[in-house]
Parts: C-alpha cells; structure tokens; sequence
C-alpha cells in the first residue's frame, strides 16, 4: 500500500511540478518559437506515458500484492497485445519525428536574402565582422593572424576592405532581417548560444559553421558559450543587442572597417617611429 | 584450407562438456594468493572486478559532491577554482561511465553470473579471464595516478574533446590528459580479453539442454552488451592511440591550424569532428553497454519477486537484439550542433527515435509482468520498480534530444546533464542495488540487512529523483551546462539559486545513503540473518547449486541438466509457485504446462 | 553435433512450449560447431579487423584534406612484404606435415617461421630508419604518421603472435607428452593467424602504395 501510494507520489509530484514550476524557459525573441512548439508537443505525448506507465505500476503494486494462496497468472505472452503496443508506440514516435523533421528542414535552409555576419571565438571571448557596403564577407585565414590583424582577413581581397569589425564589444542586429552568423573559431571548439533565439551550433577551427534566425524582438540578450572551451569556458560571454532600423543604423556608423584598422595601425607604427 | 576432418577431430576432443567433473580440468586453487588474489574463478574475480569499480566509483561519488557544493553554493569554498572543478567533472563522468559501470556489470556480474547461470563450471579461458580482472586494475591505478601528476588530471570533460583537451587552456592537458588516455587504452585491452571469455562462454559452454532461448534475460542481456563492447571499444582505443599522438609526438590527426593565446602552434590540417565521429562511435553503444544488463538484470528480479513469468520473454530478447544491432547507427545524435554536415540529422533523427520503439516494449512488458503476478515488495522488488520510473522519465526526455530540432536549444544545457543521469546514472545504478540486494544471499549466504535496505532505497530513490527532475527545468530556461558559475545570467530568475541549493543538498543526503549502504554490506556479510538455499525461490541455475555459497566448479560433482526455461513460475498445477530449471518434467508430474 | 539452425528460427522458440521442450532438452549446449579455441582466435580477428578498418576510415577521411602529402615509399618495404609471404608459404607446408603428424619438419618449419618474422620485423625497424634519415619524421605530415601508425601496430599484432607461437613450439617439441590432436589445433590457429596478419598488412601496404 505504501510502496502504491509512493509511486502515485512521485507521479503526482512531477506533474503538480511541471505546472506550478518558476522555472520555465525565456520568452522567445527569434522566428524559431516553432522549435518550442515541438517541445510541447513532445511534452503531451511522451509525458502521458509516463504517466500512465507509473501509475499502472502502482494499480498494479495495489492490486496484486502478495498473498500466500493466490498465484500469478501463467502468461508466457500475448503477442497480439504486444503488436498493437508496438504499433502504436510507433505511431507516437512518428508524430514526434515528423513535424520535427519538418522544423529541422526549416532550420538547415537559409533563406536566400539573409545577411551574412561573421562570429570569430577564441578563448575566451567572441568578436564580430559584418560584411559592409558590398555585403559581402572578405576571405580570411589563421594563417593571416597578426597583432595588427586579429581576424586573419586577407589584406588583399578587395571585398574585405570595408568589413566592419568588432572586436572587444556587443554585437547589434536588425530587428526581422533574417541573419546567418558564420561561425569560426581560431582555437577550440566553442558554440554560439543566446537562450532567447533557441538557435545554437558548435564553432570548430578549421572549418565555418552556420545558422540562422530572424531577430522579432528588441532587446539585449546575453550570449553564451555552450560548447566547453577550456577553464574560461563559463566567463566566455557576449552579449546580443536587437535595434529597430534608426538605432542599428546609428550603431553601425560608428564602427570601425578593416580598411580603417589597418590605417590606424599603420599610423601608430609611424608615430612609434617617429617617437623612437 | 582447413580441411574438414581436422576439424572434426578437434571438436570431438572438446566439443561437449562432460557432465561429471574431471578432477584435473578443474582449477584448483590451493593458497591464499592463488585463492583470493591471482584467482581464476570467476566468481572470484566477479567480486574482485565489483569492488574495485565500488572503490573508484566512491572517488567518483566524492568529486560529485565537490562539484554540487560549487554549483550550489558558489565563492564559498576557497580550494575550488574553476581548473579543480573543471578536473573534478571530467573523472567524475569518465570514471563512473567506464571504470564504474561498464566495469560493473560486464566485469563484476558477468564473471559472477555467467558461468552460474548457463550452467558452466567456469568460464572458458579462466587463465585470460583472471589477466583481464589485474589489466583492468592497473587501469585503474593509472587513473589514480593521474591525480598526482604535474598539472593533476585532465580537465577535458568526460569527452576529451580535441582541440581542447591538449591545448594550454585546458586544466591537466600535460601529463593528465596523456595518463586518461593510456588508462582507457589499458581498459580496452582487459576488458577485451574478458568480453572473449563471457561471449564465447554463452555461446560454447552451456550445460545440456540450456538453449539461447533457455536463458535468463540476464544472460541474454550480458551477452548483447559484451559483443557491443567487442566492436565499439576499438573506437575508443583508436581514438585514444592517435590523440595520443598528437599530444606526445606532435603529429596532426585531429588538430586543425589553430592559435591558442596569441600564438600559431605547430599543428595543422586535421579534424577535430573526426574525434567526436569516433568518440561517439563507441560513446553511443557504450550507452547499452551499461543499459543492456541492466534490462537483463531487472526483467529478472521483477520476475522473480512477482512471482510470474518474465511476460513476452521473445520479444524481450528480439528487444535487447535490435536495440544493439541499431546502437551502432545513432552515434551522430550527440553531435546535431557540433558543426558536422547538417542533412545527416534527418538520419540520426530517424534512427534515434525508431530504437525509443523495442525501448518501449520492454517497459511495457516489465509492468506487464506485474499485472495479475504475486508481488513481493522485497528490497529487490522496489529497486526495480524504481528503476521503471526513473528509466521512463530519462527515456522519454532521450526522445526530446534524439528528436533533432528539440535537442537544439536542449543540448549542452542542464537537461542533457539530467536525461543521462537519469537515465544511464541513476536507473542503472538502482538495477545495481538491487541485484545487490538480490544476490547478497548467493554471495555470502546472508541477508542484507532489511532495515538498513529499506533506508537505503527511499533516500537513494526520492534523494535521486529529486536531484535529476527538477534538473531539466533548469535546462529549459538554458543554463548552459559544464559552467564553473553563472554569475548573474539576466535569463536566469534568482530563484534557480534556490533550486541549485536544493540539489545539492538532496545530492549530499543521497550521497550519505550510500554510506550507510556500504556498512549494511561489511556488517551483513559476517552478521547478516542466514539465508540458506534459494531464499528468493527463484527457477535460475544460479540458486541450485549444492553449496551455498557456490564453491570452485559451482555445482559441485555433477552438472545440472536444464528441463525448462528460466521463468517457470506459478505453473497451474504445480505444487510450489516455481519450477527450477533443473527440475525433470516427471519430477512435477502434477504440473501442466499450458499450450499458448 | 547438431544440425546448423537459422538465426531466425533460433529465435522464434517458445521455450515454455512442451514440444519445444522435448527438442530442446537434446540440446548440448554448444552454438557453434567450432573449438572455442577457433571461436576465441575468429573473435580477436575480428575485433582486431575492426581496429585496423576505423584506423583506415579515419585515413580515407583525413587524407582529402589539403596539408597531406605523398608518402615516399622506400623499396625495402616490397621486401619485407615478400618475406611475409614466404612466412605464410611456410606455414601452409607446416599445416601440411602436422596433418602427417611429421612433428620433426614442422619443429623445423616453426623455426624458421619465427626467424622469417623477426626478419620482417627487423625489415620494418630499418625502413623507419630510412624514413627518419631522409627527414620524415612522424610528425612531419599526416601520411608518414600513417605509415609509422600502421606498421607499430600490425608489429605489435605479430609480436603477440610470437608469443603464441612460442607456446605452440613447446607443445611441437616434445609432441608424444601431449594429445596430438590439440598440437595440430595450436598449429593451425597459429596458422590462420599469420595468414590474417598478412591479409592486414597487404590492405595497409597497397592503402598507403596507392594513396
């Protein structure tokens, strides 16, 4: 009796818990509110059996608790009941599978006008480029990196010139522009994560990663590191800011281009010089 | 090549196994060092492969601790920085996952329980067997070992995800990471030998009449993991001989170009997806490696203890066989966010979620076996019952992150880290207790203490579920996992502070259980009440030995003869509620079995 | 012995069926018609293929990335390959005079067999030699790591073997102390053994020839 009453407990409990939990996840601020409908969904399915299975242990515990002149039933199996579960176990799995198979397509297929901005990790920070006037990304290589070029961009490619880079501060993106972030890393593996976009995906040297997500809500959003990286790996922050056209435009004037950076570089050598 | 009536002649020399003992095919162990330390018994070497992995695993369990008491309570214990903590994560997971549970059950029940079970007098090479038990210990120790190594042990994750694992920025990636990798080759290589010996024991040396399909699912359970550890572990060793390299000779198979800390280093060209390809490989198999024999394990007390047939018994073992067959070709689904092409999720998805259906059947056919059985709620009993809870609620939360568009805001955060546990953690370790509990009498011939036990299950089953449930919600709002701290994250409301406090607590109160558990075993061992034979009445072979316990040969002059399948309970007609395998059908002459 | 079942079949036994039952009770608890010495030889093999198969996945898969290059390949290795040709001829003929229970040539073929080995293994030894003096280092490109990779492991696979075939002399040596057939099971797993090692050196010889 003790043991039924138990099972029923805990069943009880995790349900009275799910609904009447604070902790629950971030309100979404990207067009993937879709992945969350999935998660429900996979939430009705997958917890009625649970709760059916614990609480048909516990009838059962009830029920048929030992009695020294009872005996069990003598049942080898029953393959027809075992058909039909299967059956219908995989039935539920199909409709779990199929509209998330649906959301992935989604998720994988960048729409054509996305705009492109570059993520570049390293232990342990992020820094940003976006692609500037001609909208399009310069190439670049590790092999390029030097103090003066901390983004390893190819000095000669003419699309590089006016990459605008942000190394060392927020990130500011257009409020429902669909957005593919590019991912690089230069060391390890690391991962670009905001909660309230949903969307993340690991960044591995060597290679580019990507994603997209269409920002549909103002605000400021933190970035997290999800992949570990190394003792840093928790401090590894950034942080995400969603404008409205006026203030992103604003914004984006006062950063600096690779063209720029590498005027500046060249004059502080100079003035070095000089003061040598 | 081989021409036929060689080989005849040699299977004739050794094919069946006599009934009667010879005396000079027995091992005979006649000192205390040839009895207890460098000992072929399989039994023996169960036990010595069992509490072993206690051993490590109470370091495991300790690290644990360390770990909560930072994540509830941060900046307040000074000794632990987040290159410790980081240390502390990886051996907790790599030792509890390898040398804990997969040493457990393959290396401690299987030892004990093959031979026993099938009906052998040991195992078929017990000379391998007893070098697989000493290979595994030295892996142990140089696991240990690299505790006090410059550097301490790697601070990888349990993972050892390369770049990373051997590059500055990581705790221990000097000497640690290289003493974790030449640990876990060791493992292989002894748990290689012993996998040979268990496989070839099933299928070779049964007593007469023991068919497959004769088998207690434990066998059957066993012998599925041990032959998906034969072909997964040499992933692991593969990978861990070229990451080796890297790390000690400077060669290129998984590091990319890459500067660490403002500075080119040597390396160049490889792939670090690769590792994470291999590592899965073996990583997702192991999974039922430790799962299998838990299934096995369970399907039997839960037999036992209700005193009914294991219900469906085919369509167990078709189970327990697909859902090895299909582990190997899962691997992927750890890895939908891990930068690899993105169109192989649509077919790690679908396989991942087709295994949840055999998965499943077997959860159907466990309370299907409750339903009109006998039940006898003994310690055994209720640790297998809290296993189904807690291997359905780990379960079902596998169908969110095997479902690839679920598992991406999911994975890396805390509900990864409470469906594993739950599921591969927590479940499988109930299953250990209970058979613990279960086998104690086999064992030593005493019972464990009933008061101790009962003590011992609520705080470990409540304590644990209460760890791990509320868990997942902490991973919903997206802490993210592997974080020495989160500082003041804004997503995250103040009152997770309060639940992280909660866990840990709950983690210490679980963690004290055990404590209790352990002194339950020293003292019941020599003080325990006495069983005598077949306490459970149990229809397996490893209850109708002559001796309890079991001495060398196990069933001492003559081998027992195998009339009937290992579920033979509440037959109508017969006198007791069950029938031993070894029970002659003209020895019940009231008993009938019914035609289905 | 009993009759060959399928897997299938095998697997659909009720086993709490009363005529399953009598059929079942015949049975001797032995699946397959081999000597768990040959069972136990077949599952090494096959882990061990395994092991070499993943080493070769992960060479195809590294090998189209753009830093590898052509590995030299010094002649000595044909040499080598050749007398481990010779080795497995050898064993063929030992297999030969053991069926004819010629315990006195196959002493001698075992002999040989173990200098042709510590021959190859010494030929392999000098090739590294070789490489290092002509500046291919192990970590010198992906291709020569292969190649040192590769022949440290298929030579630690043949030192293993060495053992076993040491036991198997002893058992030869002195062959009237010992049941006979048992000494023709040692040389013929033995046998099979050089025959598989040299299988996986040619796949990884003509792997690294042609790539």
């Amino acid at each position: 009796m003790f043991v039924a009453i138990m099972l029923t407990l805990v069943t009880v409990g995790s349900i009275l818990f799910h609904f009447f939990s604070p902790w629950w996840w971030t309100e979404v601020a990207s067009n993937w509110g879709n992945i969350d409908d999935t998660i429900i969904l996979t939430f009705w399915v997958t917890g009625s059996v649970f709760v059916a299975i614990c609480l048909f242990s516990a009838y059962c515990v009830w029920k048929f608790r030992y009695q020294k002149n009872r005996r069990a039933d003598y049942e080898p199996e029953n393959p027809k009941l075992e058909w039909w579960l299967t059956i219908l176990t995989a039935l539920g799995v199909a409709a779990l599978l199929a509209p998330g198979l649906v959301v992935w397509n989604q998720y994988v297929t960048v729409p054509k006008d996305a705009y492109e901005i570059e993520v570049m990790a390293q232990q342990w920070y992020f820094s940003y480029r976006l692609p500037g006037e001609d909208n399009k990304l310069g190439t670049s290589d590790i092999m390029n990196i030097t103090d003066d070029n901390p983004f390893g961009i190819n000095p000669n490619d003419p699309n590089g010139q006016d990459d605008v880079l942000i190394d060392g501060d927020d990130i500011h993106l257009l409020i429902d522009r669909p957005t593919k972030v590019l991912l690089r890393s230069i060391d390890v593996l690391h991962n670009f994560y905001v909660p309230q976009f949903r969307a993340k995906m690991d960044m591995v040297p060597g290679s580019v990663t990507y994603y997209w997500f269409t920002p549909t809500r103002t605000g400021y959003f933190e970035i997290l590191c999800a992949e570990y990286c190394g003792t840093g790996h928790y401090a590894m922050r950034g942080w995400v800011s969603v404008d409205e056209q006026e203030d992103y435009q604003a914004w984006l004037q006062e950063q600096e281009t690779f063209e720029e950076m590498m005027a500046r570089n060249n004059d502080n050598k100079e003035i070095e010089i000089v003061a040598k | 090549m081989v021409p036929d009536n060689l080989d005849e002649a040699v299977n004739k020399s050794n094919s069946v196994p006599d009934l009667e003992v010879k005396p000079q095919d027995l091992y005979h162990a006649n000192s205390f060092i040839t009895r207890w330390i460098f000992c072929q018994d399989a039994k023996v070497i169960g036990i010595q492969y069992s509490l072993t992995a206690i051993a490590i695993g109470l370091v495991a369990m300790v690290l644990s601790w360390m770990m909560r008491l930072q994540l509830g309570f941060p900046e307040t214990f000074s000794f632990l920085g987040p290159a410790e903590y980081y240390q502390f994560v990886t051996m907790h997971g790599m030792i509890m996952v390898i040398y804990l549970l997969t040493a457990l059950f393959l290396g401690g029940f299987g030892n004990f329980l093959i031979p026993l079970m099938v009906g052998a007098r040991d195992m078929v090479f017990p000379y391998v067997n007893m070098i697989s038990f000493w290979i595994y210990f030295l892996a142990v120790l140089i696991l240990v070992a690299s505790f006090f190594v410059p550097g301490g042990p790697t601070g990888a994750g349990w993972t050892l995800y390369p770049p990373q694992a051997i590059t500055q920025g990581t705790p221990g990636s000097g000497w640690g990471i290289v003493l974790m990798l030449i640990s876990l080759s060791v493992f292989v290589v002894g748990f290689t030998m012993g996998g040979l010996n268990y496989v070839i024991t099933i299928l070779q040396a049964r007593t007469r009449g023991m068919t497959l399909m004769r088998m207690p699912l434990t066998v059957w359970g066993i012998f599925t993991a041990t032959v998906l550890a034969l072909f997964a572990f040499p992933a692991l060793i593969v990978s861990c001989i070229m990451m080796t390299l890297d790390s000690l000779l400077g060669t290129s198979f998984f590091m990319p170009t890459m500067v660490e800390l403002g500075e080119k280093l040597e390396y160049g060209g490889g792939s670090p997806i690769l590792f994470q390809h291999l590592f899965w490989f073996f990583g997702h198999p192991e999974v039922y490696i430790v799962a299998l024999p838990a299934f096995g394990i369970v399907s039997d007390l839960i037999s036992v203890h209700a005193r009914k047939n294991i219900f469906g018994y085919r369509m167990m073992v078709w189970a327990i066989v697909f859902i090895g067959a299909l582990s190997f070709i899962v691997w992927a689904h750890h890895m939908y966010v891990s930068g690899m092409n993105p169109w192989f999720g649509f077919f790690f998805a679908t396989t991942t979620l087709i295994i949840a259906v055999p998965t499943a059947i077997k959860v159907y056919n466990w309370v299907l076996t409750l339903w009109r059985g006998n039940i006898r709620l003994t310690l055994p009993m209720l640790f297998a019952l809290a296993f189904i809870v807690t291997f359905v609620n780990g379960g079902i939360t596998g169908l969110f992150l095997g479902n690839v568009i679920v598992d991406v805001p999911l994975s890396d955060t805390y509900f990864v880290v409470a469906h594993f546990h739950m599921v591969m953690g927590i479940a499988p370790v109930l299953v250990v207790f209970g058979a613990i509990y279960h086998w104690f009498p086999l064992i030593t011939g005493r019972y464990l203490h009933e008061g101790m036990g009962q003590f011992h299950f609520w705080v470990s089953f409540l304590g644990s579920y209460a760890i791990y449930f509320p868990m997942h919600y902490l991973g919903f709002i997206g802490v993210p996992r592997r974080y020495y701290e989160m500082y003041n994250s804004e997503f995250i409301p103040t009152s997770a502070e309060g639940l992280n406090q909660f866990i840990t607590i709950a983690a210490l109160t679980v963690g004290f259980a055990q404590i209790v558990f352990l002194y339950n075993i020293i003292v019941s061992s020599k003080f325990g009440k006495l069983a005598g034979k077949n306490p459970w009445q149990a229809c397996s072979l490893e209850w109708q030995t002559p001796d309890v316990p079991p001495g060398h040969g196990n069933f001492g002059k003559e081998l027992p003869v195998v009339y009937r399948w290992a579920y033979d309970f509440s037959v109508p007609g017969a006198k007791e509620d069950f029938i031993p395998q070894n029970v002659a059908p003209n020895e019940v002459p009231e008993a009938k079995a019914e035609q289905t | 012995m009993k009759k060959k079942e399928s897997i299938f079949k095998l697997l659909t036994q009720k086993p709490w069926d009363p005529d399953q039952a009598k059929l079942d009770d015949l049975h001797e608890g032995q699946t397959l018609n081999l000597s768990k010495g040959k069972l136990g030889l077949r599952f090494i093999m096959t882990v061990s293929t395994i092991f070499f198969c993943l080493f070769i996945v992960t060479y195809a898969d590294r090998m189209v990335y753009p830093d590898w290059q052509r590995m030299h390949e010094p002649f000595l290795l044909w040499f080598n390959t050749l007398t481990l040709i010779i080795t497995s001829i050898v064993f063929i003929s030992a297999q030969f005079e053991s069926k004819k229970k010629n315990f006195e040539l196959v002493k001698k073929r075992f002999l040989l067999i173990g200098i042709l080995s510590f021959i190859f293994l010494f030929g392999q030894l000098l090739v590294w030699k070789q490489m290092i003096d002509l500046g291919y280092f192990v970590s010198t490109n992906p291709a020569n790591a292969y190649f040192y990779l590769f022949t440290t492991l298929h030579g630690l696979h043949l030192l293993g073997g060495l053992i076993y075939l040491n036991m198997t002399i002893k058992k030869v040596w002195v062959p009237q102390e010992v049941v006979i057939k048992k000494v023709q099971h040692s040389v013929e797993l033995c046998a099979i053994y050089w025959h598989f090692l040299l299988v996986v050196w040619v796949v990884l010889f003509l792997l690294m020839l042609l790539s």
